[in-house]
């Protein structure tokens, strides 16, 4: 049976402009939906409509979205999957969620993601793990894991993530759904509780391109309270491309061969060639520095991280542990109860890649790699338009089953994290089922050519035809 | 690569209380991820600039003017604990030797 469900986003605007869907009904079927969540996609869920969703006219026409738990939200819990920020409740609500809200859009819940960001597989988060709709017993991928099961599930039309190391693409490509990560700069930072400031960036998470395209376009420019954000130059329209006559796509050998599970490559492979039969020219390319990338990454995002998450020490808002009258025993228990282990695993990294003797030999030569590799991808997009990888090496993974192995988690990121390094946009698009369970396509493009990305990603999409209503049913 | 000397060091600096059983873990778990990591060692940087970010813009700059701020009550709304508009804390001259 057809219902407002089964639209995507773009077409429930549609119909709610044209006057064949009410915008109060949409919310509230889906705020049913959201409410009997069985995944723990949600960390809260609106009790009823927004006043402004009744306005139909703004161009997203009330259409319920879901954000990350680490957006700030005004008056409502934004927890960004700790305990330190338990029922945290922010005075200002965050640029994106901002700008949504005065594009027409509703806010229905906030979503469940691993700790302060981080993590693969949304098990780091301190409210439980979120549970892949394609089969329960596997990850939905993170950290945005509760934004992306939400979305997969039709549990919300579509959601805004954050992604550091491939936190909107690898959930997006586990759970079948669409996941961009813009330019670093094109979406304000301003009320995302901060991971790694160099590389964090806000996103869509939908059900197809065109969704991505619209959430973005609503998403972007420059904001006085971020001052790394800069204008987009050019309006984001909805996708249109039927081909790719004209586009050269790069096939970086170091990122598509070893380390990528057989299904997976066979799904990449079989769209590269689909890419050619829609008149794309396909060549290999080389990101030699790109396996260092997790090795760059896994020191600056900590380093970064053990400062920005200095602030939670019990003084100004969230967990305080009493110290029995010491101020320094406060600030320890506090941060030793509040914070889970990933968490604390990370500041470790971080503070000690910073302290003194090791700053050279770690901090130091990471901003080196990511120098490196930036030139990398400077040099691939001089004969390419764009460059192609599978968006994680495997499908998604049972529950528990790398939580014992820092570095095993880690690799899930292999393919993602050298884009934010490079501060390029790139887009996971859903590439088929391998053992019945969703692989993501990876395209990666220039600094703010999202516009011409999501035309790619678009007539791929259309080519590869994927249906992912199984997930909703 | 680690031990627990150098635990005990990091965590005093990052503020964290570990009991001794996440010491010895930390400890394992940090030295396991470090040998990946030491990989980039054998990369020659010498003469490679590095990267702090990768937006090149200059510190931007706004008018000297008065704006609409949170009140005293928004900003401690949150607060654990408060004390005539202020943040109340354990007297840092009050810690037992």
């Amino acid at each position: 049976m057809s219902g407002p469900i089964d639209l995507t986003a773009a077409q429930a605007a549609e119909a709610i402009r044209s006057g064949g869907l009410d915008a109060a009904e949409l919310f509230e079927a889906y705020r049913k939906r959201a409410a009997a969540d069985d995944l723990n996609a949600f960390t809260w869920v609106a009790g009823e409509a927004p006043s402004q969703a009744a306005n139909s006219d703004a161009p997203l026409a009330g259409v319920p979205f879901a954000a990350k738990d680490l957006f700030c939200t005004e008056g409502v819990p934004s927890q960004a999957g700790s305990r330190i920020l338990e029922d945290y409740r922010p005075p200002y609500s965050a640029t994106a969620v901002r700008k949504l809200q005065q594009a027409g859009g509703a806010l229905l819940g906030k979503t469940n993601q691993d700790e302060f960001a981080m993590g693969s597989s949304t098990e780091n988060s301190g409210y439980g793990p979120t549970l892949n709709p394609w089969d329960t017993t596997r990850v939905p991928g993170g950290s945005s894991g509760g934004s992306a099961a939400a979305v997969a599930a039709g549990l919300v039309p579509w959601a805004i993530g954050t992604d550091t190391g491939g936190s909107i693409r690898q959930p997006a490509a586990l759970c079948g759904i669409v996941g961009l990560k813009p330019t670093y700069g094109a979406v304000s930072r301003y009320g995302m509780i901060a991971f790694a400031s160099s590389l964090d960036q806000a996103g869509p998470l939908t059900r197809d391109v065109t969704d991505a395209a619209l959430l973005l376009r609503h998403m972007v420019g420059q904001d006085p309270c971020d001052s790394t954000s800069l204008p987009f130059p050019e309006p984001i329209e909805p996708p249109t491309a039927d081909r790719l006559d004209g586009i050269r796509l790069g096939v970086p050998s170091e990122l598509s061969g070893e380390g990528i599970a057989p299904g997976v490559r066979e799904c990449f492979e079989r769209t590269v060639n689909l890419a050619e039969d829609l008149g794309a020219s396909v060549d290999e390319t080389t990101l030699p520095h790109a396996p260092h990338g997790l090795a760059a990454y896994y020191l600056i995002a900590p380093a970064e991280a053990s400062a920005n998450l200095a602030r939670y020490d019990g003084v100004r808002y969230g967990l305080r542990v009493d110290g029995d009258a010491d101020l320094m025993a406060m600030y320890t228990k506090t941060r030793a109860q509040g914070f889970g282990s990933e968490v604390k695993r990370r500041i470790m990294l971080g503070t000690y890649a910073l302290s003194e003797g090791y700053y050279d030999a770690y901090y130091g030569r990471a901003q080196k790699v990511r120098t490196k590799i930036a030139q990398d991808f400077r040099e691939a997009f001089e004969r390419f338009d764009f460059v192609v990888t599978p968006t994680s090496p495997t499908v998604a993974f049972t529950l528990g089953e790398k939580l014992d192995d820092p570095w095993a988690m880690y690799l899930n990121d292999y393919c993602t994290v050298p884009v934010p390094l490079a501060g390029l946009p790139a887009i996971s698009i859903p590439n088929g089922l391998s053992e019945g369970l969703p692989v993501g396509f990876q395209i990666v493009g220039p600094a703010f050519s999202e516009p011409r990305l999501l035309d790619a990603a678009y007539a791929v999409e259309q080519a590869i035809g994927f249906d992912g209503s199984e997930a909703r049913a | 690569m680690i031990d627990r000397a150098q635990v005990e060091h990091v965590a005093r600096l990052a503020r964290l209380a570990l009991d001794d059983a996440e010491k010895d873990r930390m400890a394992h778990e940090l030295s396991g991820v470090l040998e990946h990591i030491e990989k980039i060692s054998e990369l020659d940087l010498d003469e490679v600039p590095p990267t702090s970010h990768v937006v090149d813009v200059t510190t931007p700059l706004r008018a000297d003017a008065e704006q609409p701020c949170l009140t005293q009550e928004q900003a401690l709304d949150q607060a654990p604990a408060t004390q005539d508009g202020g943040f109340l804390v354990p007297s840092p001259g009050a810690a037992p030797a």
